[in-house]
């Protein structure tokens, strides 16, 4: 009988938030009309919202700022775009795009580097700051978007590669776009992905030279993590919550991509 | 100039035409989530921009949790912000427009909501604030409804021990 079972924790919650099933009221209010501590307890946890609606519930009562009409905003939507990739493409032009991507590799460079392994970590560190710099970027996190056709050719004419964007749609990413950025021997291509919960996820692809090729190698910095490895003169790394076997399934499908570019349209 | 090609005008959609009616429980829950007016609009702003553009990634379901999911996401990113800048934390301490609301024990609910851990103050606010069914807010936060439930138990007890943190206990007799 349903009505007998002893009354949980979650069962008392329920009932406060109206989620209690009517086969149990009838249970839980005699529990409480019993259980005079327990019935201080709901009283306490009424109060609380009750305080919590008072502070707070009137912001929803208050005119909505112009900032935040729709129309506004989705004109500005379309409009940032436009400019953000101008101030880019400029930017990029007069070389002003900062190098911070190169930056930390800037040790290492001028004395080359020792292994295709140091290469790997370096342009994995890079890439978790490139990702953790980009993803939180609302208004402008990449250059050109994804439906624009000239993407992976610009891209690719710049790293000096062909760079492809594999199909993602089965670990739940959608390419977003993409932006160049400068690399340790030649510019680094990014792409960023979205998921439908917001997170992302970022590929950066740059030239490796003479490099030979690295198993995938795993980095993590507080909650971002990154896989990064070298193939066919190509250092890659994915780079995004730390989910190492997300990002894996992201990793082994962008290899397999890179093997089969025409298979992974 | 490949970067100079231009991004075409979005067109008018059901998630701009639905985001209408969620600005003010937006702007509701972000005041709660960040307590300065200019960050709470801030981040609506931010949200409502990402989900005006991010059309293409919504397909059906419901709005109202999805920007919620987002309007968190940028939560989360902007509280990463602050803890990088820990100078800066000290100004969204205080909300000068909001009324000095007290619970009586001269303990700001506001002050016991910003002492428990972000993912507890967010389900309590999802629940009480903005009414959401345990489903609902387990979507949002993208965790199973069991996860919501023990998140409630424990902000609940969290925020009462808070506020009757300064209480004389009252003897109990079995």
């Amino acid at each position: 009988m349903a009505d007998k079972a002893p009354i949980t924790e979650e069962e008392l919650h329920a009932f406060v938030d109206g989620e209690l099933p009517a086969d149990r009221m009838a249970a839980v209010e005699s529990y409480l009309a019993s259980n005079p501590e327990e019935a201080a307890r709901i009283a306490s946890w009424r109060a609380q919202a009750a305080a919590i609606r008072e502070r707070w519930g009137a912001v929803a009562e208050e005119p909505v700022p112009e900032r935040l009409h729709v129309d506004r905003l989705a004109v500005k939507a379309g409009r940032v775009w436009r400019k953000v990739a101008a101030a880019a493409a400029v930017a990029f032009l007069i070389g002003g795009t900062a190098g911070w991507f190169g930056r930390d590799l800037a040790r290492t460079e001028s004395t080359e580097f020792e292994s295709s392994r140091q290469i790997a970590k370096a342009l994995a560190d890079a890439a978790i700051e490139a990702h953790r710099l980009y993803i939180n970027e609302v208004r402008h996190p990449i250059e050109v978007r994804a439906n624009e056709e000239h993407l992976l050719r610009w891209l690719s004419r710049r790293v000096g590669s062909a760079v492809h964007a594999p199909d993602l749609s089965e670990q739940g990413l959608k390419l977003m776009g993409g932006r160049l950025l400068p690399g340790p021997k030649s510019p680094t291509a990014l792409l960023m992905y979205e998921g439908a919960g917001g997170e992302r996820v970022t590929i950066t692809c740059t030239s490796a030279g003479r490099e030979g090729q690295t198993a995938f190698k795993w980095r993590q910095a507080g909650e971002f993590g990154a896989l990064a490895w070298i193939e066919g003169g190509l250092a890659f790394v994915v780079a995004g919550p730390a989910e190492r076997e997300r990002l894996d399934r992201v990793a082994r499908q962008i290899y397999a991509a890179y093997e089969t570019p025409e298979a992974a349209k | 100039m490949d970067a100079l090609y231009l991004a075409r005008e979005p067109a008018m959609t059901s998630v701009r035409r639905g985001l209408e009616p969620l600005i003010p429980a937006l702007r509701r829950f972000a005041r709660a989530l960040a307590r300065d007016q200019e960050t709470a609009d801030d981040l609506v702003q931010d949200t409502m921009v990402r989900a005006l553009r991010a059309e293409h990634l919504f397909h059906g379901g419901d709005l109202r949790t999805w920007l919620f999911t987002i309007l968190l996401n940028l939560d989360r990113n902007r509280r990463r912000g602050l803890a990088r800048r820990p100078v800066l934390a000290v100004i969204e301490d205080v909300d000068p427009a909001a009324p000095p609301a007290s619970d009586g024990t001269g303990r700001d609910i506001a002050r016991g909501l910003a002492m428990m851990p972000p993912e507890q103050r967010e389900v309590l606010l999802l629940v009480t604030l903005e009414g959401m069914s345990y489903r609902e807010a387990a979507d949002v936060q993208g965790v199973p409804i069991g996860t919501v439930m023990s998140r409630l138990s424990r902000a609940r007890t969290m925020l009462r021990s808070h506020i009757e943190g300064e209480r004389p206990q009252l003897r109990r007799v079995q």
